[in-house]
């Protein structure tokens, strides 16, 4: 290296090392604006631990729950949806404030609008029909697999509502055995009895599945 | 093919970015550059055939917003001394700048971000040539050649 390299480096250390902070908050508004942010996540503190949440411009796409790692969240999308992902908090205004609101007890249903891209035929049929589940129900896999027109593909519709990108807003909490156990949940079964408890559809108190 | 998300790509680059852009067009108008870079980055980002080699892309990009800037600026009304094809921006020696960074401002397009990406990001010369859409080996002259104009006219 050479004596101009070096002075070069060390006047390089007097240059500013990143943007400003207000370069950075700006940028997500200024790509929206420009049309160019096609997916807009954040991360939203919950009762049930920070969830990683997701909108493209036609609405929510997805709600993660901690034990999905982040980067797998985001890799997923950036392959399914749209790799122009970027971190954008204000985007998610909305749904953040609705989450609050629901797990504050204060709203029984979401208004929030759903993009459902991320589900397809009998999965999406499946979803759309668990979202009209009300706040405090519960429905059952057979239920919601005959009003998915397959009264019998049960397993399946097990399936679906394992798969739901956007649990808690579609709230396959809400789906469960004929006979009251608790089936399965995705974000794992504790958190289910959580949300159920939280709506007053389950007793307090220890339930097997 | 699949591209990681862009916030990802950002993440990683947004600081050799960053001061590429302020080593470019002085820190007054790198904020807005890196903005300009940025979203133009993410309206061609979904076209991209692979995703190898983005931090000399998102350089590559940042270098065509930094060429407008001085275009612009060599549209509006400047002091006397100004040189269109070695432009030295108005108000270039901020707080904390030195003389050399001015020179390196003054230096021809290529053999600024050449001296720039080798000597301060220490860019192997292969990534060079992509940034500069040349050779390896013309990326290797033009680091040659901005290192003996800068030691010329910096005067050591």
């Amino acid at each position: 290296m050479t004596d101009i390299e070096h002075a070069l480096r060390r006047s390089a250390a007097q240059l500013p090392a990143e943007p400003p902070p207000e370069v950075d908050a700006r940028l997500p508004e200024a790509a929206g604006d420009a049309g160019v942010l096609d997916v807009a996540y954040s991360e939203v503190d919950s009762p049930v631990g920070r969830l990683m949440v997701a909108a493209t411009p036609r609405g929510l796409v997805r709600v993660a729950f901690p034990l999905e790692p982040s980067d797998a969240v985001l890799e997923q999308l950036a392959e399914r949806v749209s790799p122009r992902v970027l971190e954008a908090p204000a985007r998610l205004d909305d749904v953040r404030r609705e989450l609050d609101e629901y797990f504050e007890g204060r709203r029984q249903r979401f208004e929030i609008r759903i993009d459902w891209f991320l589900t397809h035929g009998f999965f999406r049929r499946v979803l759309r029909n668990t979202a009209r589940i009300g706040y405090g129900k519960v429905s059952t896999y057979g239920e919601v697999a005959a009003r998915a027109g397959s009264p019998r593909a049960v397993r399946a519709a097990g399936n679906a509502l394992g798969s739901n990108p956007i649990p808690i807003v579609v709230p396959c909490h809400r789906v469960v055995r004929t006979g009251g156990a608790l089936g399965g949940y995705g974000g794992g079964l504790d958190r289910k009895e959580f949300l159920l408890k939280l709506e007053g559809a389950l007793p307090e108190g220890p339930r097997g599945s | 093919m699949s591209l990681p998300p862009f916030q990802a790509v950002l993440d990683s680059h947004r600081r050799d970015l960053y001061r590429f852009l302020v080593a470019s067009v002085g820190p007054n108008e790198a904020d807005d550059c890196f903005q300009e870079t940025v979203i133009a980055a993410m309206r061609a980002y979904p076209r991209l055939n692979h995703g190898r080699n983005l931090r000399a892309w998102l350089l590559r990009i940042a270098q065509r917003k930094a060429i407008d800037a001085h275009r612009a600026r060599s549209r509006r009304p400047l002091p006397v001394e100004h040189l269109p094809e070695r432009p030295v921006p108005p108000g270039a020696v901020a707080d904390g700048e030195t003389e050399l960074w001015t020179a390196v401002r003054a230096l021809p397009t290529k053999q600024r971000a050449a001296v720039f990406c080798r000597s301060v990001l220490g860019m192997p010369y292969a990534e060079l040539g992509e940034l500069l859409d040349s050779t390896e080996e013309a990326a290797r002259r033009n680091v040659h050649e901005g290192l003996k104009r800068l030691r010329e006219e910096w005067g050591q």
